[in-house]
């Protein structure tokens, strides 16, 4: 591509859907909350402004779309456990400065220990390669991210390679806040690159469970708004179905190939989510056809021996696991923006560039005084 | 991490693909990607491997359903988007 798709971006036919979006709430006997589950939504409505142009009576929560922000202290810790007792460490930049329960992956490489970034899982390849000591990769993110660490296991990848998944599938997590008893949300907006990968028939049960609609939408701003003016309409006129308004890259089916290479190299298990605590089926771990590279088995001294780092302070105050299961927003934690920076992060939203408060402190909320 | 780019492809060597990003060229696998590419075609690609082949045609049917969004007459219609001149976009009750 020579030039970003401009059409996706044009003023006139944002503001038409605007207008759209804002005489259908007119219409509204009651304020309406919808969600969005991938931190590149977020990303999208900060950057073009269209949350200052919402209607007044339409709130828009980020729920837990950033795999940075969910992947657990825990998860941190044993990974800081691995490069502090030396063992050379491979991951994702916005991995680095995550808070584990003491220390980030900085804190250690600060520290002295070797702690590398990636940007394409096919790097951690090309590194082990290179040399004979063991190799550990980092490996977190959704489906997106998964398939790319699957497919490097299926390419007869080096011995010294070993993964220590931290991958998650976010259709779990969907079902968590759809769950709760306490949520306002009345549909959502699902994230247009996993269902990339999943296909949009993947929410059709999720639909049918609880009777709320699901729009997957793109990232472009045309694509953001309408998906919300889809939602909005399912909502007024009380129906719930499954929308692909990003039929340019998502099917029914998804990726089959795709879904192969997942599920025959991670299985689904349970695990704790950052901020939402237990997620059904929400971990993707390996299976046992790959405990030859699964850095849990070929470092499990060293995991097990590991001191339980202590906690650090301001973590009973981080409102993290409310604002991603779309409970409060970034303005409503006594800790955003103040003893919370993105230079000094308490909580991981603050630190990815996926997370909420990180963009709402970007785009300038903590100045404005946005607090929806 | 889970930020998926756009890219066209310039040059194809095995099973890896040259992509260009307006303007970044970067390696890409393309062991996952959902049908077979070659030169020109634009792919979405997520931390170095391609996941989808985006048609032209998907474009153009964008484009139609941002059109027939901006101004077809939804007020008390379903949110059919099969009705929105895309014949793409599926899934509506």
């Amino acid at each position: 591509m020579t030039r970003p798709p401009v059409e996706f971006r044009d003023v006139a036919a944002g503001r038409a859907l605007q207008a759209r979006l804002e005489r259908a709430m007119s219409r509204a006997t009651r304020p309406i909350t919808l969600m969005h589950v991938c931190g590149s939504h977020e990303q999208a409505i900060a950057r073009y402004g269209l949350r200052s142009r919402f209607p007044g009576n339409l709130q828009i929560q980020m729920g837990p779309g950033c795999p940075v922000c969910v992947t657990d202290a825990p998860e941190i810790d044993a990974c800081v456990a691995l490069a502090q007792c030396g063992v050379r460490v491979l991951t994702y930049g916005d991995m680095l400065r995550v808070p584990g329960s003491a220390l980030s992956l900085d804190d250690a490489r600060a520290a002295g220990a070797r702690v590398e970034l990636i940007y394409a899982a096919t790097q951690c390849v090309e590194i082990a390669r290179a040399t004979t000591e063991p190799i550990v990769f980092f490996a977190t993110g959704f489906e997106t991210t998964a398939v790319a660490t699957a497919s490097v296991l299926l390419s007869d990848p080096p011995a010294n390679l070993f993964v220590l998944s931290a991958h998650k599938w976010v259709p779990a997590a969907m079902e968590v806040v759809a769950s709760s008893p306490d949520t306002k949300i009345e549909g959502y907006l699902a994230a247009g690159h996993a269902a990339t990968i999943t296909g949009y028939g993947i929410f059709e049960s999720f639909v049918a469970k609880h009777g709320k609609p699901v729009v997957v939408a793109g990232f472009e701003p045309l694509d953001i708004l309408s998906g919300l003016v889809l939602l909005v309409k399912q909502v007024l006129e009380g129906k719930a179905a499954v929308v692909n308004a990003f039929a340019r890259c998502v099917s029914r089916d998804g990726n089959v190939r795709a879904q192969d290479a997942l599920f025959r190299v991670f299985r689904h298990t349970d695990g704790d989510w950052r901020g939402i605590a237990h997620v059904a089926r929400g971990d993707l771990r390996l299976r046992d056809e790959f405990a030859a590279h699964d850095a849990t088995l070929r470092f499990a001294d060293e995991l097990a021996t590991a001191t339980p780092p202590a906690l650090r302070a301001n973590l009973a105050e981080c409102r993290c696991g409310a604002i991603m299961t779309g409970l409060q927003s970034p303005t409503d934690c006594p800790l955003f923006g103040k003893q919370c920076r993105p230079e000094a992060p308490v909580g991981a939203c603050m630190v990815s560039t996926e997370g909420a408060c990180r963009i709402w402190h970007d785009h300038g909320a903590a100045a404005a005084g946005i607090s929806r | 991490m889970c930020l998926g780019v756009p890219g066209q492809i310039v040059e194809i060597t095995g099973n890896t693909a040259l992509v260009d990003f307006w303007g970044v060229r970067r390696k890409v696998a393309l062991d996952i990607v959902d049908e077979e590419v070659t030169v020109g075609d634009h792919v979405l690609v997520h931390v170095g491997f391609a996941i989808r082949r985006i048609t032209p045609e998907d474009l153009a049917e964008t484009l139609a359903f941002f059109e027939a969004m901006t101004s077809a007459d939804l007020e008390g219609l379903a949110p059919d988007a099969r009705t929105l001149g895309t014949g793409k976009v599926e899934g509506a009750p």
